[in-house]
């Protein structure tokens, strides 16, 4: 039977406030192991939270970008369960009234426009975490990521495949980054996600029983355990099963999801609202004012790459979706002179490259984007060949002063057009392969492209090829 | 000179008139401790030395010609569930035991930059929990007035203190009368301010949406000066304000009583309230009527029912708030367990007693996925409903008089194995908490048996200085002065 699946995602966004959501201590990753808490943060009796209003404003703001309703009213509510990482044995969430619901968000997949509904945004604060070691027996506690400032942005179940998923997943991260709301630092743990899925016979109107799945830290994570959970559904109902509702545990490493709870053993969280906490009032004012500062999107900007630089909507997919990317783009873009599909194919070409064998994001080269338009310019002038480009492009990328025309001058890299130069070295090629220049005149004229090579080693890669072809058809 | 018999107001005037020195008060305390503590177990801890030094500190200041605040130099007893730098803070229960907090409570910080000088920590019913002080894992306080019965709960230590004359002032902390209960039963007058008037940040919470900490001496102009010291909004505390604050609330001990209204709430007089607490009540009505005042009758149909919305929200909250005692980071870990669960488990059934158990487990049960809304919801809606009647009744009166307690202080041991007759002590005192407002308990005379009977006037909504000048007036009328019973 073929099958359909349905996918929901709830992804957890750190917020990259100053300080924590109940407290005045820093909101940083990293420091010393239980350095960065107070005694509000850490649940000691008598302590008292108070909300840090950024985080309200810093979930409006994704909000607006994922077209939600605000809700101008919200409050804040206990999730009690006890766990040694959470100080408080409860977690201040939102339950009932979220800050921001029914909303939606749009990207292009294989060349098509897809929406996923957005259900709720809300606020929350961060548990600690257990550190387990084999230096010693039992677990230890570092609290410093207590009350660190949570958003839960909760889908429809709109997603179709894995790949959709991990779409939307790269969507809600360029929007948390062009909003400058969240690190997004998958390795530290500032966007985490926890996967339901279900299948159900192709055609069918009502959903299968889901399973969540929990401790998803990477995209690709979510791909894998998606498509793990797919399969694990799939063969369960072939064998005469069915699939019981579940909370299961994603294990990256092992590549494999295990039972964490079922439905009977469902945590009861016992939530009410926070007695500690006013409602949270939002003005429609501060709302609007909050909606103005909303920069152009991912969505707006593939839109418009396409639309003022011809860019295929791929290419303006790529370039949009990364931030850092995008801003260089734009830098380029803004010094001029070179047309746009140049300096995309630059950036997502050999740049790209570099940048996945290192692992990092443009920004962190010191590549300047007044060396890579001169460079371009040069090549597009012909007055350097696409390999010498190659071979500057080499030289510029890891310095943030490098002087472009120095370096084609010194490394001897400029284009020899002057048809006075190179007519000695067309001549010396036809004297030197009489064979290709017989095949030639026996109709074969693809030895054209040899000789054109056999003209560039001559001329040590000098020459400019448009040149050299010209020459060679004119004197063989 | 008998110093520790003296009200904060009368050493305020020694202290600056240099009649007499800080140190030479807190020794007079500390020697009538020496005297009465051991029939009167009041304290958990005496912080007798750093109390001295404090004392010399302000005496030195004084000296210099500094100008201090008026309630600088005069002793104070602190209830053992407000947090006190440095000093233990047990809120009477074995899981605290060896608690030292790193902080004080916002209170704390007001009474050490008001040079009020902290004699000590007392007793009181675990967690707040309880209406004898009998819950406490240390010790029964006893009732000064007759040490064989209770001196009321939840801050019945800080009561017995202040009519043991173990204190000048004291703190205490009221969730559904465990101010004003200790208070009537021992004679003394204490205040539960209006919800969000005193920061709660370093109170160890119980019910965090009806726990106020309040005001208790042994005069009404007393308990005005220590509230002006505590009274404010706090950064600290998102549901302080500072809505109708006064900085000085003696400056409104003198409006006049005459041309307010009084009103009697009938459905507090009547079944299970005592004959002599009703006469004594209805004879502090006519000493209103006499001073120029209207008495109505007015009408809080909802009291019947407070009492159960009362333990459905505090015991919800309760069950919440003490769920961090897990052993995991401070306070009590059992010793044996073999798992995590194990730990949890052993350690809150060693570490609690038999009322704050049974407080978890109903608040736990209350707030069960399928039972939120037939107790928790159903709670939170009778609230509602309480707040408007009592919004109607002040539109009729400018304050409530009713009894604070239905009877005079009981025995110790006499309720103790009867929560619900042990919860009833308390039916006069919860609607206010629900509804967050303000009352007063004071004494307005003895039963037969001598034990001092309290009345209790509810005001509106930051209504205060109302009750602390209505009070006032009653002390002033009835010729009232506090009288040390003679202990032993």
């Amino acid at each position: 039977m073929e099958y359909e699946v349905v996918i929901g995602l709830e992804v957890h966004a750190e917020l990259s406030t100053e300080s924590k959501i109940y407290c005045s201590c820093k909101n940083a990753f990293g420091g010393m192991v239980n350095a960065q808490v107070c005694p509000i943060c850490l649940g000691m009796p008598g302590t008292l939270p108070t909300l840090n209003k950024q985080v309200v404003d810093y979930a409006i703001l994704m909000g607006h970008a994922t077209n939600c309703k605000i809700n101008n009213i919200t409050k804040q509510d206990r999730k009690n369960y006890m766990y040694p990482d959470l100080p408080k044995a409860y977690q201040i969430s939102q339950y009932d009234i979220p800050i921001c619901e029914h909303g939606y968000v749009d990207f292009m997949l294989n060349g098509e426009k897809k929406r996923v509904g957005i259900t709720r945004i809300h606020i929350e604060e961060d548990a600690g975490k257990l550190i387990h070691d084999e230096k010693f027996s039992g677990s230890l506690v570092d609290f410093n990521r207590c009350g660190v400032p949570l958003i839960e942005i909760v889908s429809e179940p709109d997603i179709r495949s894995s790949e959709e998923a991990k779409a939307y997943l790269e969507t809600i991260k360029s929007i948390l980054q062009y909003l400058d709301i969240s690190d997004c630092k998958m390795q530290e743990g500032s966007l985490r996600c926890d996967v339901n899925v279900s299948i159900m016979p192709k055609g069918s109107k009502e959903f299968g029983t889901r399973c969540e799945m929990k401790n998803v830290n990477t995209f690709s994570g979510a791909v894998r355990a998606i498509e793990y959970e797919i399969a694990r559904q799939i063969e369960l109902v072939e064998s005469g099963g069915t699939v019981e509702q579940q909370t299961r545990r994603w294990d990256d490493a092992k590549g494999v999801s295990v039972l964490l709870r079922s439905k009977e053993d469902a945590q009861d969280y016992r939530y009410f609202p926070e007695p500690d906490l006013r409602a949270i009032y939002v003005t429609e004012e501060h709302v609007a004012e909050l909606k103005a500062q909303i920069p152009e999107l991912p969505n707006q900007k593939i839109e418009r790459y396409m639309k003022d630089c011809q860019l295929p909507q791929i290419e303006a997919t790529l370039l949009a979706e990364n931030i850092q990317k995008s801003k260089f783009f734009e830098a380029c873009l803004a010094i001029g002179g070179v047309s746009p599909r140049s300096i995309s194919n630059w950036i997502l070409g050999d740049i790209s490259k570099t940048l996945n064998e290192r692992n990092c994001e443009i920004d962190e080269l010191a590549l300047q984007p007044t060396a890579l338009i001169e460079m371009i310019k040069l090549a597009e002038a012909k007055t350097i060949s696409s390999t010498a480009a190659k071979t500057v492009l080499e030289e510029i990328i890891d310095c943030a002063d490098a002087d472009v025309a120095a370096i084609v001058k010194e490394k001897g890299l400029a284009q020899i057009s002057d048809t006075s130069a190179l007519e000695g070295v067309v001549e010396q090629v036809l004297a030197d392969n009489a064979k290709a220049v017989e095949d030639y005149h026996n109709g074969k004229t693809n030895v054209l492209g040899f000789l054109v090579g056999q003209c560039m080693r001559l001329s040590k890669g000098k020459g400019n090829p448009a040149v050299l072809r010209e020459l060679l058809e004119k004197k063989i | 000179m008998e110093l520790y018999k003296k009200t904060a107001a009368e050493l305020a005037e020694m202290l600056a008139a240099g009649s007499c020195t800080a140190t030479e008060i807190v020794e007079d305390i500390y020697a009538q401790i020496d005297a009465v503590e051991g029939q009167v177990d009041a304290y958990l801890t005496l912080c007798r030395e750093d109390a001295l030094a404090q004392a010399a500190e302000i005496d030195r200041r004084r000296a210099a010609g500094e100008k201090l605040p008026p309630l600088a130099g005069v002793p104070i007893a602190v209830k053992d569930n407000i947090c006190t730098e440095g000093v233990s803070t047990t809120c009477a229960s074995k899981m605290l035991e060896n608690f030292v907090p790193p902080y004080s409570a916002t209170v704390v910080d007001k009474l050490r930059q008001a040079g009020l000088i902290t004699i000590g920590k007392v007793n009181m019913d675990e967690f707040a929990m309880g209406s004898s002080c009998e819950n406490s894992h240390f010790k029964k306080t006893k009732n000064p007035h007759d040490l064989t019965r209770v001196p009321g709960g939840s801050s019945g230590g800080s009561a017995a203190a202040l009519a043991a004359c173990e204190a000048t002032l004291a703190l205490g902390s009221d969730t559904g009368g465990s101010i004003r209960q200790p208070a009537a039963f021992c004679g003394v007058v204490g205040l539960k301010p209006t919800y969000g008037a005193v920061s709660r940040y370093g109170l160890v919470a119980f019910a965090s949406s009806l726990d106020q900490i309040g005001p208790m001496g042994r005069s009404c102009e007393d308990v005005a000066m220590l509230l002006s010291v505590i009274t404010s909004k706090d950064e600290l505390d998102a549901t302080s304000t500072d809505c109708a604050h006064r900085d000085d609330y003696r400056a409104y001990l003198d409006q006049d009583v005459a041309g307010m209204r009084v009103g009697l709430p009938k459905e507090y007089f009547g079944e299970g309230v005592s004959q002599e607490v009703q006469s004594a009540v209805l004879a502090a009505a006519d000493t209103y009527r006499r001073l120029g005042a209207e008495v109505v009758e007015v009408s809080i149909p909802s009291t019947a029912h407070a009492l159960s919305a009362y333990y459905i929200i505090s015991s919800a909250e309760a069950s919440s708030n003490l769920a961090r005692f897990d052993g995991v980071k401070y306070g009590y870990r059992a010793k044996e367990y073999e798992s995590l669960t194990d730990m949890y488990v052993n350690s809150r059934t060693e570490g609690f007693g038999d009322e704050v158990k049974r407080r978890i487990m109903l608040g736990t049960y209350v707030l069960s996925s399928g039972y939120f809304d037939a107790y928790y919801k159903k709670g939170k809606a009778f609230q509602r409903q309480l707040c408007c009647e009592f919004e109607q009744a002040f539109a009729q009166c400018d304050f409530l008089i009713t009894p604070t307690v239905p009877t005079t202080a009981f025995k110790l041991g006499e309720n103790v194995d009867d929560p619900v007759a042990m919860y009833k002590s308390d039916i006069c005192t919860v609607t206010v908490n629900i509804a967050g407002l303000p009352a007063l308990s004071m004494p307005c005379g003895k039963d037969a048996a001598g034990l001092p009977i309290g009345m209790q006037l509810i005001g509106p909504k930051f209504g205060e200085d109302k009750l602390l000048s209505a009070g006032h007036a009653y002390e002033k009328a009835t010729g009232w002065h506090y009288a040390l019973p003679q202990i032993g």
